[in-house]
């Protein structure tokens, strides 16, 4: 009985050994659950988390370091005039279904999403696009209107993925890509699992398996990890238990960048917002260091313009709105509220606004502005503030990848209507050289920055923790992604 | 009977109308449009307008009230906004873990409830009803979503006897799906046997005071047999009372501890269904627990007047 007891240790222990060593599969938590599968059909960053890079792929792509690279085009030529780029693309390109990947596809996914009855969240990406020609089957061109130095860029977004004509209608549900991880099982509300494409035309992905778990409440994500039913969180609901993890020689804690400008969104067209002075005065009313630290727990990195600080061209303007309540004061005055004044702060859900917005709030209080805090879900916000206009002040984070533009459309919520910036805009999409680009770009931050349009507050970090065995996770975040394909086990 | 059986059934099909038309109307008016929640910040006013004619929001109310009551009534609960899959299908996925979990904590309260309530109520004043009372107190006093943190961290990370939360699903084995529930349906069951405990004790007493039990003990019965023959069955109808409001809550009452513990059930999806403003989920989720409301509501009715023979005259 003994000898058979101790035999059977034996061979568990080998087996977990064995286990251990072969570890091909990886759970990765998330917190929120994506709507549907197909990132042309929606705008939650959740859908591009699961299947950006692992199931989809489309003409150029975002490298772990936020630089475009090639996808599925192998190379391409820009006309000299800068009105056509003639894409070639990959060659043996299968679709999960076995379907052979041509410029067929790439032609209808590209007019699938600019066409007038699109549902594309981001339809602006392909707004210069005038024809999407098939040369040959490896060979595709696209014609513009003028000039756009970040064309390049926007076919790298999730929202221009190809997709094929045959299986386009099932993507909300059983996506069909030509990315090295197939689509094979989404329980909804719990999980979705992907299997590795062993007839991908690349760099075929290291593990067999990958699933994406959907854990919403943060105390129940701490324990998923603790408990080992979780081996990775990506971006880790809970900052205040990161300084466990990193004590706890199981788990990596990463911090990394993401493309999140978090701000102090300021209704440019509603008095006395539409006054410089006031919009000054509360530039230098914010302790961005205390909003860092009181909220996000010191992760973050304070902004001075709506610019991601690890991008080539950012300017650090942060001298520019310096916390100074007696300068801010003093701004009041010269604008006639030595009393000070009452508005709106009007929050969304993330944490980084409603605790970020206690501390900004009490801030405003110091130097006579009182700020009345609501606290709103998501739909309402998108009503009341984004679509309705109606607020003073709010906080939110925003995600997409360089969106200056955004201070170029005056009806865009916070209305900032500058015929300077907007001018300097349009010129900035219509240039490709790259020093001039960048020339251009920051011009644009100074121009936003000193027009102290919004509070600039500060840069969203990426705080993910992982099992300290696992190598290959994303660091950063260029896009919201989680590009499973070099991730392996120890 | 049968004429008591039918006046129930009229207002119970009137109770449903009236309550499809307040849920539908209470949902409606919840500000927020799927259409722009989906498409986010950057999204251009012209593919909002096509994503609603889309989903059929652009639809006047009364006309979208009348699709979806005569969907409900033929069993077609519509389709999803946001996931675009049937609703029917989205609940009855969510059903088989909110059913079982509802279930599974009822049986665990009832067994817990059922001895220590006796216990208490036989052994009145004695060490053993304090402590059974005090600990019921405790029971009630604590929050059910605290009480899951502890034995998640006891039995998950600790211990690691089960996953800190997550549904494997049926297929995988009954015995793993049942070990999953295991420490929701215990989170769950505590304050319910509390309740029922302390329920199932002064019922018991009380009866135990009545002149019937007087009557047994004075025929000659036991102690032991007046308690199971004659005061238990006639102490059990506020118990059971209870354990039916008990189920219902339970069914729709779990959404917390269905975060806690990631489970994928009715009260997330209606949780989910509501921040994503997925307007036909909520209404017709909300519906179909109206529905079983009313209908165990109906059972006891009928229940009652088996068992009492003077409320079928009412």
């Amino acid at each position: 009985m003994k000898r058979t007891f101790s035999i059977l240790i034996a061979a568990y222990s080998i087996f977990c050994g064995v286990a251990n060593a072969a570890r091909t599969d990886i759970v990765v938590g998330m917190q929120l659950e994506p709507p549907n599968l197909d990132p042309t059909a929606a705008a939650a960053a959740a859908i591009d988390e699961v299947v950006y890079a692992n199931v989809f792929e489309g003409l150029t792509r975002f490298a772990s370091d936020g630089s475009v690279i090639p996808a599925l085009a192998k190379s391409w030529e820009i006309s000299e005039d800068g009105l056509a780029y003639t894409f070639t693309l990959q060659s043996g390109v299968m679709f999960h279904d076995g379907s052979v990947f041509d410029a067929n596809d790439v032609k209808f996914s590209l007019d699938r999403a600019r066409a007038d009855d699109s549902t594309n969240a981001q339809k602006q990406l392909f707004a210069g696009i005038t024809d999407v020609v098939v040369v040959d089957p490896a060979t595709v061109t696209l014609t513009l209107e003028k000039p756009n130095g970040a064309l390049l860029f926007n076919l790298a977004w999730g929202d221009a993925i190809v997709l094929s004509p045959d299986s386009f209608d099932k993507a909300k549900t059983a996506p069909v890509g030509t990315g090295p991880f197939i689509f094979s099982k989404w329980v909804q509300g719990d999980r979705i699992e992907l299997s590795r494409n062993t007839a991908y035309w690349g760099e075929p992905a290291k593990l067999d398996k990958a699933t994406f778990k959907f854990i919403s409440e943060p105390t129940a994500a701490f324990a998923a990890l603790m408990a080992g039913d979780v081996d990775a969180f990506p971006v880790f609901p809970a900052p205040e238990n990161l300084a466990q993890f990193d004590a706890d020689p199981r788990f990596t804690v990463v911090v990394g960048s993401t493309e999140g400008e978090t701000i102090l969104s300021t209704n440019n067209k509603q008095p006395p917002f539409d006054n410089k002075l006031v919009r000054q005065a509360l530039a230098h009313a914010i302790d961005r260091k205390a909003i860092v630290d009181g909220a996000m727990f010191g992760f973050g990195t304070p902004i001075g313009t709506h610019f991601a600080p690890h991008h080539p061209a950012y300017v650090d303007l942060t001298a520019n709105s310096s916390y100074d309540p007696e300068k801010s004061r003093a701004l009041l005055k010269e604008a006639g509220f030595t009393e000070g004044f009452s508005t709106t702060l009007k929050l969304p859900p993330p944490s980084y606004a409603r605790r970020g917005g206690e501390i900004i709030a009490a801030q405003l209080r110091a130097v006579g502005i009182d700020a009345e805090i609501s606290n709103l879900e998501w739909a309402q916000w998108l009503e009341q503030v984004f679509r309705g206009k109606d607020f003073g002040l709010t906080i939110v984070s925003h995600t997409e990848p360089m969106d200056i533009g955004i201070y170029a459309k005056p009806d865009y919520y916070f209305q900032y209507d500058n015929t300077g910036f907007q001018a300097l805009i349009t010129d900035l999409e219509a240039e490709a050289d790259p020093a001039r680009r960048t020339e251009m770009m920051q011009q644009a931050q100074q121009m936003i920055s000193d027009d102290y349009v919004n509070g600039y507050l500060f840069q969203l970090a990426k705080t993910g923790v992982a099992n300290a065995d696992i190598v290959g996770l994303w660091e950063n975040s260029p896009t919201q992604a989680n590009d499973l394909t070099a991730v392996h086990w120890k | 009977m049968l004429r008591y059986i039918l006046k129930r059934l009229v207002s119970l099909a009137m109770t449903l109308l009236v309550a499809s038309i307040i849920v539908f109307l209470v949902i409606e008016v919840l500000p927020g449009d799927p259409a722009s929640y989906m498409l986010g910040l950057n999204a251009q006013p012209e593919t909002v307008m096509a994503l609603r004619e889309e989903l059929g929001l652009n639809a006047s109310k009364p006309v979208r009230y009348f699709t979806w009551i005569s969907g409900l009534v033929t069993g077609d609960f519509g389709i999803s906004y946001t996931y675009r899959t049937p609703v029917a299908e989205m609940i009855a996925d969510r059903a088989v873990i909110s059913l079982p979990l509802a279930v599974y904590a009822l049986v665990l309260s009832t067994l817990i409830a059922f001895p220590a309530g006796i216990i208490a109520a036989t052994r009145r004043g004695s060490a053993a009803d304090v402590s059974i009372m005090g600990f019921s107190q405790l029971g009630v006093a604590i929050p059910n979503f605290w009480f899951a943190m502890i034995l998640v961290t006891v039995f998950a990370i600790n211990l690691r006897w089960f996953s800190a939360g997550g549904f494997p699903g049926w297929e995988t084995g009954f015995f793993n799906g049942l070990k999953a529930l295991t420490l929701p349906a215990i989170a769950l069951a505590l304050p319910q046997a509390s309740i029922l405990a302390r329920v199932m004790r002064s019922s018991l007493l009380d009866t135990l005071g009545e002149d019937f039990v007087r009557s047994a003990r004075a025929k000659g019965l036991s102690v032991r047999q007046t308690l199971w023959r004659h005061a238990l069955r006639n102490a059990l109808i506020p118990v059971l009372t209870i354990i039916g409001l008990q189920f219902s809550f339970l069914l729709a009452g779990a959404i917390i501890i269905e975060n806690v513990f990631f489970l994928p059930g009715l009260g997330r999806l209606i949780f989910q269904g509501i921040s994503q403003r997925d307007l036909i989920v909520v209404e017709s989720v909300v519906m179909l627990l109206v529905f079983a409301v009313v209908v165990v509501t109906f059972l006891v009715d009928v229940a009652y007047a088996v068992a009492d023979p003077r409320l079928r005259s009412r």
